[in-house]
């Protein structure tokens, strides 16, 4: 049987989707331990007794990690549970060297929250909650390398290489309840479920979310029932989805997936499955151990933790706005369109943007620059626009100097490349490199009669009354006056001196 | 009397990849039967009164500050691996992974 189309899955049956999201807090140093938890390090140069599982050492849970995981609890309107306790969860696997990953298992941390997301449809904007069974803290794995074998792969392979700097970084776990009821928009929920968690995890600065780097990792459980029907169907996990655009792709590619093999009279196997960027397809990783195979026990070298109700409101109390919230009331106070919208939390520029505007700078002008010759000059060089040496205050100096008439917007490019280059601010670039707009009409008259001598015909169709023309003459000007001269002036000037009005 | 079948056994040494012989298994499965008579002795009394514990010292919240220290050189956290290539452990063929 052929491989169903999208439009016919949908049509006979209704997904289920569950939803875990890993992420890596930006604590400086690990869980239990207090090794770095810097990324990039050379291999096992980050790992002490506590995190090499010797004998006699003893985990020490580190509070900043507690503080972060409550801030995400209350951000994703999560209960905190005034006692809760760390748990072992047994696994014979070389990348945990104690073979046991500390977690948290009946007595999570957080627990019963929602995030509300929205999608556009063709009936227009859509509004989802996705309800947060718990928010829980265990510790990161090592990071294996497979040895021999076609693929680099573990099948196959010979043998396996560990760098255990990654075990033990703090990790933190978001569970979604199921989630019944998207129908066909299933995957571009998933979608903008992760990225709103992304955003409020990024407004929180608890996690660099990097999806493409691991920090934040998403593991998408599919099954479809048939419409109508509330008996669940049989699920699939899939891990490795590395990319918001992936867990899109991947849950439309499981909901096929499991339809064909429904279609058909067969059994969905309950797995794990690993997502394959370059297909877009999964294949089989190991049968789901059973929840009794980790035999999870309260961890005895670890102490309950029971954060003071006054501390939790403390935290609540410096909650930042939510960020769905925030580009609503952005939008609507610039006076956004979609597009450019879109475009600014493509570029992540949202943040540098505002806070050049609370610094003066119009916003169209101040969202302008950002996302044009900033990004441009960020993306030749290949890093970020927030790395580049200039500043909100640069940029409201900038947009301040062109509406004072003292740079024009090519000028300003100029000073822009000279802010990034290190010569200063704004003011010290126009200064050390003599930039200034030409004002002298004397010298401004003197371009245009000869660009007028020059273009003859054209000039003369100008004086004729055909004004769009004239926009070939200003363009020679502002080039023979090198981009000085102030292009309004100029017009002024041309049409003065060719009778036109 | 408690029992846990030689099947059980077999699946926690599987787990735990531990290999043992048949009459290993059969010989286990008897004396992980008396480990739990003897826990199960405690689940006779009544502690209705008694709250769960999992640590002898009534202690909580007890953490440490986000602060980095030195690391063990990658030769040290090495020298006791049983083999090491690249700077990294080396272990065997990870089994247990269908196809």
């Amino acid at each position: 049987m052929a491989l169903p189309t999208y439009d016919e899955v949908i049509a006979k049956w209704d997904p289920v989707l569950g939803l875990e999201v890993h992420v890596e807090l930006n604590t400086a140093s690990k869980m239990f331990c207090s090794c770095a938890t810097e990324f990039g390090g050379a291999p096992n140069t980050q790992t002490c007794p506590v995190c090499l599982a010797l004998p006699g050492a003893l985990p020490v849970v580190n509070e900043k990690a507690i503080e972060s995981t409550i801030l995400i609890g209350l951000a994703l309107n999560c209960k905190i549970a005034p006692y809760s306790r760390f748990a072992r969860k047994n696994y014979f696997y070389p990348d945990m060297p104690k073979n046991f990953q500390i977690s948290q298992f009946d007595e999570p941390i957080c627990f019963d929250g929602y995030v509300d997301v929205e999608i556009d449809t063709e009936e227009g904007p859509k509004q989802f909650r996705i309800e947060v069974e718990r928010v829980h803290m265990e510790e990161d794995t090592g990071k294996s390398l497979h040895v021999g074998g076609a693929t680099g792969r573990i099948h196959g392979a010979d043998y396996s290489l560990l760098d255990y700097n990654r075990a033990g970084i703090p990790l933190v776990e978001i569970v979604t309840k199921i989630v019944p009821g998207t129908g066909k928009y299933a995957p571009e929920v998933a979608k903008a479920y992760v990225a709103e968690l992304r955003d409020i995890l990024r407004g929180l600065k608890v996690s660099d979310v990097k999806m493409e780097q691991g920090s934040l990792r998403c593991d998408a459980n599919v099954s479809l029932k048939p419409i109508g029907s509330d008996v669940l169907g049989t699920r699939s996990e899939t891990k490795n989805v590395n990319s918001l655009r992936s867990v899109e792709r991947a849950i439309r590619g499981e909901m096929i997936r499991h339809a064909e093999l429904l279609n058909d009279g067969k059994k969905v196997k309950q797995e794990t499955r690993h997502f394959q960027e370059d297909t877009g397809l999964t294949r089989s990783g190991r049968s789901k151990e059973q929840a009794e195979d980790y035999r999870y026990f309260p961890d005895p070298d670890l102490v309950p933790v029971t954060p003071a109700a006054s501390w939790i409101e403390e935290l609540r109390g410096t909650l930042p706005e939510r960020p769905s919230l925030r580009r609503k009331r952005i939008k609507e106070e610039w006076n956004v369109p979609d597009k450019e919208m879109e475009a600014m939390i493509n570029a992540d520029v949202l943040d540098i943007v505002e806070a050049t505007v609370l610094l003066g700078a119009d916003p169209t002008k101040a969202r302008t620059w950002w996302l044009g010759e900033i990004s441009r000059i960020a993306n030749d060089q290949n890093i970020a626009v927030a790395e580049l040496a200039i500043t909100p205050a640069d940029v409201a100096e900038l947009v301040a100097l062109v509406a004072k008439g003292e740079l024009t917007d090519k000028l300003a490019r100029q000073v822009v490349e000279g802010v990034i280059a290190g010569e200063g601010k704004p003011s010290d670039v126009v200064a050390k490199r003599g930039i200034k707009v030409v004002n002298d009409d004397g010298a401004l008259m003197a371009a245009i009669e000869k660009v007028c001598a020059e273009q003859a015909e054209t000039a003369e169709k100008v004086r004729g009354g055909h004004l769009p023309a004239a926009g070939a003459l200003i363009g020679a000007v502002m080039k023979e006056t090198k981009g000085q001269a102030d292009a309004a002036r100029v017009r002024e000037l041309l049409l003065g001196h060719l009778g036109v009005q | 009397m408690s029992s846990l079948s030689r099947d059980d056994v077999a699946k926690l040494a599987g787990l735990a990849r531990i290999e043992m012989t048949e009459a290993e298994l059969v010989e286990l499965s008897s004396q992980f039967g008396l480990i739990l008579d003897a826990v199960a002795r405690v689940q006779e009394m009544d502690l209705s009164g008694v709250k769960a514990t999992s640590h002898p010292q009534p202690l909580e919240n007890i953490a440490r500050p986000d602060v980095v220290l030195p690391s063990l050189s990658p030769e040290d956290a090495l020298s006791g691996a049983p083999a090491q290539e690249e700077s990294r452990f080396r272990v065997p063929q990870i089994l247990g992974e269908a196809e």
